[in-house]
């Protein structure tokens, strides 16, 4: 009974073109893949140094990044709550309960995973191109951008990893957003709102959105893979 | 070649991250107001905001938080006004300088929802401490907020009226959740439990499942609303003369109307009353 009103309010909310609804996946999709990009600029580049570079210290950096994968939203959201917040020590910047705020927040919780995931991918591939490479003089981190870049096709599945962690976390974005209507609300904290209102089919419908959303990306993203493996030879 | 592809390739990505980050278009004018969730959930904001707009132009942001945690909200300086519920917590924060002045604005009642088999014998009374005395005395499940809300303080001031000190008195039935208004009717109605709740979001709650209205009408279950602008002399960047028109429009015969206005199912939500002295 509630699962099929559920499914009836979720095909209502997708072909009604609500124009507070598609606001709504405007800004979780804005908010979730703004962070994994940031993410993935600051975290492959990171993840292939730790891979190939020996440093002192170089075991805790990882034993860190693996251990921040299980970072839980709620503490990422009270971090940059306590660093946004006028009393803290960013105030100043008014980022917060404003979508800036959650994507710092969201890139904070997808960075480990990019990280971690691209240390343990390049480091395999550093193992068996290493000789290869030095012949050519890349050696070092100057062997980063060859390395990334022929390991594309699986560090892309690192940062599906992220993007999902990011699209489905409720915790830190409701704690720096806000849950603010028409600023600051994603599909997860409206689905807490409804949730709250006791309208339950009505946030199961979101949810189910939410998943056929996360569905298409990652099937968009297994293609563009697939095609481009094929190019690639 | 690889390399000079893979630059392009971050160089592009920057910008992209760039243009996400970048405040949509020109910042408008709008203020922040923390709030409670039963002035959320009841829906009481959709129906009042947009009518302050369109007469000021300026956009109204609101944060729902249970009272406590609102008023917190205003003394960090992250909220320009608050709106809240529990008269002495709106003292104490106007004392402590972090507010300019509480103004009265609405008010509306609670009531204390319950399971229809009503295992406490209670129905009908107007008596609201002899209700609570019935369901500690045959341990009902009662659900507890938990979670320095407005609604809670109310709730605590209640056992106290009834005789009750909650801290001994507490047992296993006592199910103190810590979470919002909404969340603790779907929890007393997954367990046919006790609550109390104010009226708006009662009448505004879907998932009602067993429940219903088991006590009302006490005088001690009215709940009163007020405001109060952040003080600008503690946080500089609070937006004095937009909050400021927010509480004049809300308590002004335009915003009060308004209040009046929005009904569910033909029944009026909130009661203004910023005129009446000493509300």
């Amino acid at each position: 009974m509630d699962l099929s009103s559920a499914f009836a309010s979720a095909f209502s909310l997708i072909f009604s073109g609500d124009p507070q609804f598609l606001q709504i996946v405007g800004l979780s999709l804005r908010v979730t893949l703004s962070a994994v990009l940031l993410a993935a600029l600051i975290g492959l580049p990171l993840g292939a140094l730790l891979a190939v570079v020996r440093f002192p210290g170089r075991s805790a950096v990882i034993v860190l990044a693996n251990g921040l994968m299980g970072l839980p939203p709620v503490v990422a959201g009270l971090m940059v709550f306590l660093l946004l917040s006028r009393s803290g020590p960013l105030g100043p910047l008014g980022w917060l309960f404003s979508p800036a705020a959650m994507i710092m927040a969201q890139t904070l919780l997808v960075l480990p995973i990019v990280i971690a995931l691209t240390r343990g991918a390049i480091e395999e591939m550093w193992g068996e191109y290493r000789e290869h490479l030095t012949s050519l003089g890349l050696t070092g981190w100057r062997a980063i951008p060859t390395l990334l870049w022929d390991g594309r096709f699986v560090l892309a599945t690192g940062l599906l990893a992220g993007f999902g962690r990011a699209s489905a976390e409720v915790g830190a974005v409701l704690i720096v957003g806000g849950n603010i209507a028409g600023h600051t609300r994603t599909m997860t904290t409206a689905i807490t709102l409804e949730t709250s209102k006791g309208d339950l089919p009505l946030a199961l419908g979101l949810g189910l959105v939410l998943i056929a959303l996360t569905l298409a990306i990652n099937a968009a993203a297994f293609g563009a893979s697939r095609v481009g493996a094929r190019f690639a030879g | 070649m690889l390399t000079r592809r893979s630059l392009l390739t971050a160089g592009f990505g920057l910008a992209l991250a760039a243009a996400a980050l970048a405040p949509a278009a020109a910042q408008s004018r709008f203020i922040t107001v923390s709030s409670t969730t039963s002035t959320t959930d009841s829906g009481l904001f959709e129906h009042l905001l947009p009518a302050f707009k369109a007469r000021t132009g300026i956009e109204v942001r609101v944060v729902s938080q249970g009272t406590g945690q609102a008023l917190d909200t205003g003394r960090r300086g992250d909220a320009d006004v608050v709106f809240v519920h529990a008269r002495a917590q709106e003292a104490q924060f106007v004392e402590e300088g972090f507010g300019v002045e509480r103004k009265p604005v609405m008010y509306n009642d609670f009531v204390l929802i319950g399971p229809k088999a009503d295992p406490a014998g209670i129905r009908g009374t107007k008596d609201i401490a002899a209700a609570l005395q019935a369901i500690q005395a045959r341990g009902a499940p009662f659900v507890s907020r938990g979670d320095k809300s407005g609604t809670h303080a109310a709730e605590l001031n209640l056992w106290k009226a009834a005789g009750i000190t909650i801290e001994q008195a507490r047992g296993p039935w006592y199910r103190e959740i810590g979470q919002g208004m909404g969340a603790a009717l779907n929890t007393a109605a997954a367990m046919n439990a006790y609550v109390l709740a104010d009226r708006a979001t009662w009448l505004n709650f879907r998932n009602r499942g067993e429940l219903e209205i088991v006590v009302e009408g006490d005088g001690r279950l009215f709940n009163q609303y007020g405001v109060i602008l952040v003080n600008p002399a503690k946080h500089p960047h609070v937006k004095k003369a937009d909050g400021q028109a927010f509480i004049d429009w809300l308590t002004g015969p335009e915003g009060q109307k308004t209040i009046a206005d929005y009904r569910i199912n033909g029944e009026q939500l909130f009661f203004p009353n910023a005129g009446r002295p000493g509300a």
